[in-house]
């Protein structure tokens, strides 16, 4: 068992715990930096893919993790995201530009359409964004000069300092892009919820009325929530496109964005771990389940057979599971398996026990 | 009289919208939950009358698999509150979005397993007939979904006005602790109105198979219903119900005077419009929410 003592007012805000806690997340990141050389080029395209999901994640945990506002209609910021960075570069602008740049119109597109849905709550913004999210596929198709209609776009590589990236040429390289966005991503994520603008998204997130009686501004807050998830998940929007290579209206479909959302609730709403996780699952979940078939149809003796909408029935399943038995997702149950390690005889049942509520109102009357 | 068809026709859709919309509000209403599977339930109830009526499969008479295909619906809703809603008591209102969304996928799933991915029609007794009045030529299935629409929008009036149940089920609604000292076991009429839901989206899946076909994915049409529901406003059944006519009506009105691309829009359209500017619906009052 480890005992943290604080010798310093710092290291209540400090991002990481102690010197253990910081040298394991270091480990874990020179492991995956190394990933080129001890994983094959298949197997880092798929890692690849759940960096590319985890960033998409973190930018809407931001917002429904942290502030509180579910939104079903994601896959349209990842579609803008993505559209944006491949126009850019199609004008001739440099990828290093034209990528940050992709992310802020998304961010600023997002903070546009939060003003008029700041007015609503919950399921309304659920239904709001939703809508947005099957528009989007048919604003695509009518602005067909710019975004190429249902015939779509491709991207080939993009060029760093005259050194070609390609997620088929170079998948190595590409995944070090993915990564360091990754990790930019996440460190402002983590100091961002040490600064006070992170306090005052949870703040909403826990008591609107509250949040207001302290001194919070709803309405900006959650306007530069809207900004920041929109301006990352445009970000892992563009990776998106370069990861595919074509794209077109039907790439970012809705149900990528009930998809999203689902991944950060199966991870564990509310960290940043639980975007990984969820991204992971999301990932591995088709590979793991045509392995599985593969093995269940040599088990049986016959051919692999293909039983279609799988993987969505399978999906729909651990996330009914985990609302039902885990709702704080896999970083809420490696909490507690953690903690059950590092106290080991101590453990109790109840140490992470919620309060029990009554049905929380939040219709008007 | 070309107009008058296309609201005939748009009319009929409407109201297997509205259908569905009036089991979203008649569940939010009563458990504040919002039952994003509505729509799969539809499917559902559809899937379950072809499995038991179509020759291919049971080839039972029409009018013996109604009833039967109702009380499965029914029993469906029972038990879905009873073994997976109900443990969500207390859980904020997001949880429970996504719980029934993954719930839709788990049902499409299903009966994709069950009854496959090729659209397939309810053979019923009104297939293909038509009704001439004037000089319209009316599809007897509209003609009958709005019929049948009427009847069962009545009937839920009369019960929810008139019987104890169904006055119960308002008690309940309207605020659940002051219901359960007032002796109504809340739990149980929420159980109910779950049944009650299932067996709304059971008929609006035979009204809707009846009239064309259905396939496992039909149940995305759910989010048509949806935006009925919130046009409507989310707390009323009347609204819910005109909400329905309204974006079953739009859409081939949309699809004839709009050009082709921006028609699809329009319900959705109309959709952000409402929330934009009326955020509670078209037909509901507002009131400061008090901690």
């Amino acid at each position: 068992m480890r005992i943290v003592f604080k010798t310093d007012y710092m290291q209540d805000i400090r991002p990481w715990k102690d010197g253990y806690q910081l040298s394991l997340y270091l480990i874990l990141l020179a492991v995956v930096i190394a990933a080129p050389w001890w994983l094959n080029d298949f197997y880092l395209g798929e890692l690849t893919n759940v960096l590319i999901w985890a960033i998409a994640g973190l930018g809407l945990m931001v917002l429904t993790g942290h502030t509180g506002q579910a939104s079903l209609g994601h896959a349209a910021f990842l579609a803008i995201g993505c559209y944006a960075n491949v126009i850019l570069i199609e004008a001739g602008i440099p990828f290093l530009i034209a990528f940050p740049l992709a992310g802020i119109l998304t961010g600023v597109i997002g903070a546009t359409i939060a003003v008029p849905a700041l007015r609503l709550h919950g399921i309304y913004l659920a239904i709001f964004t939703l809508a947005l999210s099957i528009l989007m596929d048919d604003i695509i198709v009518l602005a067909d000069p710019i975004t190429g209609g249902v015939g779509g776009k491709y991207i080939g590589g993009v060029e760093i300092f005259g050194h070609m990236i390609e997620r088929w040429g170079t998948p190595g390289q590409f995944f070090w892009l993915v990564l360091t966005v990754t990790v930019i991503v996440t460190l402002g994520y983590i100091n961002l919820l040490r600064a006070p603008l992170g306090r005052s998204f949870i703040a909403v997130r826990d008591s609107e009325v509250s949040a207001q009686a302290m001194g919070v501004d709803i309405a900006r807050t959650k306007t530069i929530s809207f900004g920041l998830s929109c301006t990352v998940t445009g970000w892992a929007g563009a990776l998106m496109g370069l990861y595919a290579g074509a794209f077109n209206n039907e790439t970012f479909s809705v149900v990528i964005s009930i998809q999203l959302l689902m991944m950060i609730v199966i991870g564990g709403l509310g960290s940043i771990h639980g975007a990984f996780f969820g991204a992971i699952v999301i990932g591995f979940l088709p590979q793991f389940l045509s392995i599985a078939k593969e093995y269940v149809g040599a088990l049986f003796g016959g051919d692999t057979v293909a039983i279609p909408g799988l993987e969505f029935g399978v999906f729909g399943m651990i996330l009914i599971a985990f609302i039902l038995f885990e709702p704080m997702g896999i970083y809420g149950r490696w909490l507690k398996i953690r903690t059950w390690i590092e106290l080991f005889p101590f453990y109790r049942k109840d140490m992470f026990k919620r309060q029990k509520s009554y049905l929380k109102t939040e219709r008007l009357r | 009289m070309d107009n008058i068809q296309l609201l005939i026709s748009g009319l009929a859709n409407g109201c297997v919208y509205g259908l569905i919309a009036l089991g979203f509000v008649l569940i939010y209403k009563a458990t504040e939950a919002v039952n994003f599977a509505q729509g799969d339930f539809m499917m559902l109830g559809a899937f379950v009358t072809i499995g038991l009526t179509n020759t291919e499969y049971m080839g039972l008479p029409f009018w013996m698999a109604l009833p039967i295909s109702l009380g499965v619906m029914a029993a469906l809703g029972y038990l879905l509150d009873r073994l997976v809603i109900r443990r969500m008591f207390g859980e904020s209102q997001t949880a429970v979005v996504i719980l029934t969304i993954a719930l839709g996928f788990v049902i499409r799933f299903v009966a994709g397993l069950i009854w496959g991915h090729e659209p397939q029609t309810l053979q019923n007794p009104l297939a293909g007939k038509e009704v001439r009045f004037g000089g319209l030529v009316l599809g007897m299935e509209d003609v009958a979904v709005i019929i049948v629409t009427i009847l069962l929008t009545w009937s839920l009036y009369v019960f929810f006005s008139k019987t104890k149940l169904g006055l119960a089920m308002q008690g309940a609604s309207q605020n659940q602790l002051a219901a359960y000292y007032m002796g109504i076991p809340v739990k149980r009429v929420q159980g109910l109105i779950w049944a009650l839901a299932g067996a709304v989206a059971g008929v609006a899946g035979i009204l809707f198979a009846a009239k064309g076909s259905v396939d496992p994915n039909t149940g995305l049409l759910g989010i048509k219903a949806f935006a009925a529901a919130v046009i409507g406003g989310f707390g009323s059944l009347p609204g819910a119900l005109a909400g329905g006519l309204i974006v079953g009506v739009i859409e081939p009105f949309a699809s004839r005077y709009i050009a082709a691309g921006y028609s699809q829009i329009a319900p959705y359209a109309l959709l952000l419009a409402v929330l934009i500017f009326r955020p509670h619906g078209l037909f509901s009052q507002v009131r400061v929410k008090k901690v």
